[in-house]
């Protein structure tokens, strides 16, 4: 591979260069409304935020490469080219500055897909040699370990160890033949295992068998996040060899939003053909689980409640009505916060941002979207389905002193799960 | 060249060129767009991507409520102007004679005085747009001497033809010469700056639509 330089990352950004992109930058009247939707904007009121001016780089590539009168232009030597003085004053709006959330791209009246463009201009940055180092140790250690925060296939072993121990509950490894595959974010093996617990016992009830590799649990796809397609690739690869060797008829993808999106819709553009199972992020299951009436609950939440919908599984997943459906069963106080569904702020983490630790005081100061939702509904408990969420949450809230505990929805269903002592697997 | 000449000049083989330059350009930009294809989408679809597509088409043209209450001004503003100028290049009777004149169609109009004032709200309303672009602190970035440009490409010929139809600041003929000149070249210039969205924002919103569609999620 070669390496990074200004003229690879412009090649980069030209191959991105596709009908819609063309159509976008053709369409686009600078009316500066996406800056509006973004809480990278909204929160610093820094126009540099504004979400076209993130892809201000690819503007001058397609006008100066793909227009008739922009090569003209270049032909004259009207063109200022892009230096790495560009790629250095942009790298920042383009990592630290955008959570790939997807809100401008629902706001832009024209039909632009700016957030879309910006996760293809990364791979200019990425292949320029400016992409934030976070990312780029979350990326080398998710290609050399399989995980980007460097958990190893012993420390999954050991949660699911001391699972079985306490719960009595059997999880197994590499089991063939079964009807699910289940995938798992770093951030739950290490900071929330009840999730890992909650799916155990849910699939349990619902009388499924199912699995996890060892040679790919990791649901997360750090590739993605930095704009590297050949990395995100590899890793796409590992979760398919895996699901087509154990011949799931599914993966299931946990509470993960990117990990839903990297799995869902980028995996199969990424290896070239379409998959010989099917995904479902673990919402879209449960909720199937309880329309088949295969699981039941018992007891409500009392607290008053609201839901947060992870970016990549509402706007950009289309999982909206699913987590509703569920917290009818268990959610006696449950209330919506502005926005709410596919129109979600984002809790400003997303996107590769969390692991990008140069922007840890951008993202706390973009937090501030997410506090003034919650400071008008005064919930007593946060839900979401998104352990990145759950934890960029968590640090928020603390960061603002305010006492608000964020539970996992998969986790609340096993809590209120009716369970019977003796279920047999239905054959898959 | 006197005004009759200058006048003949600009509705005769000026107009004509123009509207060549025009047609061919926005032909040249939609193919410059269609030819990059697309890629199919190899995941596993929710829906129908082509319903997804002529939804979103419509359905943006209306704004989000929650972008609308930040931004009322800019946004009423900008369906005002669109508005405005539909009427007054589409629905003024003598516009229409030309069309009819031109391409042999034509259609029912409005009173002349009713669009003068429409074209009088519309050069305000265009005036508002360029306020707004000059003082606001993102539209002042993301600005481009193209869009001042088009703004003014765009002011020309509005505010002539009002001029002329009231019989100010320059004889009737002469402002009218210029304001056909002033057509010519918009209609020469379009196809090079971000007038393409006349037609383009069909186009991104069916490719954003249609990914939305295929794949079941919000658009």
């Amino acid at each position: 591979m070669s390496a990074p330089s200004v003229e690879k990352g412009i090649r980069f950004i030209r191959e991105q260069i596709d009908a819609p992109v063309a159509s976008f930058f053709s369409a686009c009247v600078h009316c500066g409304l996406c800056a509006e939707a973004c809480l990278f904007y909204t929160q610093t009121q820094d126009p540099r935020y504004t979400p076209i001016h993130k892809v201000a780089l690819m503007r001058r590539v397609w006008e100066s490469e793909f227009t008739l009168w922009g090569r003209i232009k270049s032909a004259l030597g009207l063109t200022k080219p892009i230096t790495e003085a560009d790629f250095t004053e942009w790298e920042t709006l383009v990592y630290d500055g955008c959570s790939l959330c997807g809100r401008c791209s629902l706001v832009c009246p024209v039909g632009n897909d700016i957030s879309g463009m910006i996760r293809k201009v990364r791979e200019g940055f990425a292949a320029a040699g400016h992409a934030p180092e976070g990312l780029i140790g979350a990326t080398t250690r998710a290609i050399e370990i399989g995980s980007p925060m460097g958990v190893r296939l012993p420390a999954l072993q050991a949660q699911i160890r001391h699972i079985q121990e306490s719960t009595g509950l059997e999880i197994s490894l590499d089991r063939p033949g079964v009807e699910y595959m289940a995938l798992l974010s770093s951030m739950e093996i290490m900071n929330f295992p009840e999730y890992l617990e909650a799916i155990a016992r849910i699939l349990r009830q619902a009388g499924k068998s199912w699995t996890i590799s060892s040679k790919a649990f990791e649901a997360t796809n750090s590739g993605i996040q930095i704009g590297a397609s050949d990395l995100a690739r590899v890793l796409v690869q590992r979760i398919v060899d895996a699901a087509e060797e154990l011949g799931v008829k599914m993966v299931i993808s946990p509470e993960c939003g990117h990990g839903y999106t990297a799995i869902r819709w980028d995996g199969p553009n990424l290896i070239g053909r379409p998959y010989k199972f099917k995904v479902k992020h673990i919402l879209e299951l449960l909720d199937e689980f309880r329309e088949q009436g295969l699981i039941q609950t018992q007891g409500l939440e009392e607290a008053r409640l609201s839901f947060h919908d992870p970016c990549q599984i509402a706007r950009k997943g289309g999982v909206v009505r699913q987590p509703r459906a569920l917290l009818g069963l268990v959610a006696a106080n449950f209330v919506e916060m502005s926005d709410a569904g596919a129109m979600n702020w984002c809790c400003g983490g997303g996107g590769g941002v969390s692991a990008n630790e140069r922007a840890d005081a951008l993202r706390l100061t973009a937090f501030k979207q997410k506090k003034a939702q919650l400071d008008a509904l005064k919930v007593d408990t946060l839900v979401t389905a998104c352990a990145n969420c759950r934890i960029t949450l968590e640090e928020g809230l603390e960061a603002n002193d305010m006492n608000i505990p964020v539970i996992g929805l998969t986790e609340m269903i096993a809590e209120h799960l009716v369970e019977t002592d003796r279920i047999e697997e239905k054959s898959a | 060249m006197n005004a009759d000449e200058l006048l003949i000049w600009a509705r005769g083989p000026g107009f004509d060129l123009a509207l060549l330059v025009f047609v061919a350009g926005m032909l040249l930009r939609l193919f410059e767009i269609l030819s990059l294809g697309r890629k199919r989408d190899l995941a596993e679809g929710r829906g129908c991507g082509a319903v997804g597509g002529l939804r979103t088409i419509l359905s943006r043209t209306l704004p989000r409520r929650s972008v609308f209450l930040k931004e009322p001004l800019r946004i009423l503003n900008g369906y005002l102007l669109h508005m405005g100028l539909f009427v007054a290049i589409f629905l003024f009777g003598p516009h229409i004679d030309f069309f009819k004149a031109w391409f042999g169609l034509s259609w029912p109009y409005l009173p002349s005085g009713m669009v003068d004032a429409v074209t009088a709200v519309t050069l305000l309303s265009l005036t508002v747009a360029l306020v707004l672009r000059m003082n606001n602190p993102v539209l002042r970035l993301i600005s481009t001497s193209g869009d001042y440009v088009a703004w003014v490409l765009t002011f020309l010929p509005l505010l002539t033809g009002y001029l002329a139809h009231n019989h100010l600041l320059l004889p009737y003929t002469w402002m009218l010469a210029l304001h056909i000149l002033s057509v010519d070249l918009l209609l020469v210039a379009a196809p090079f700056n971000k007038l393409t969205h006349m037609f383009a924002f069909l186009l991104a919103r069916w490719y954003q639509g249609y990914q939305a569609g295929y794949r079941g999620i919000a658009s």
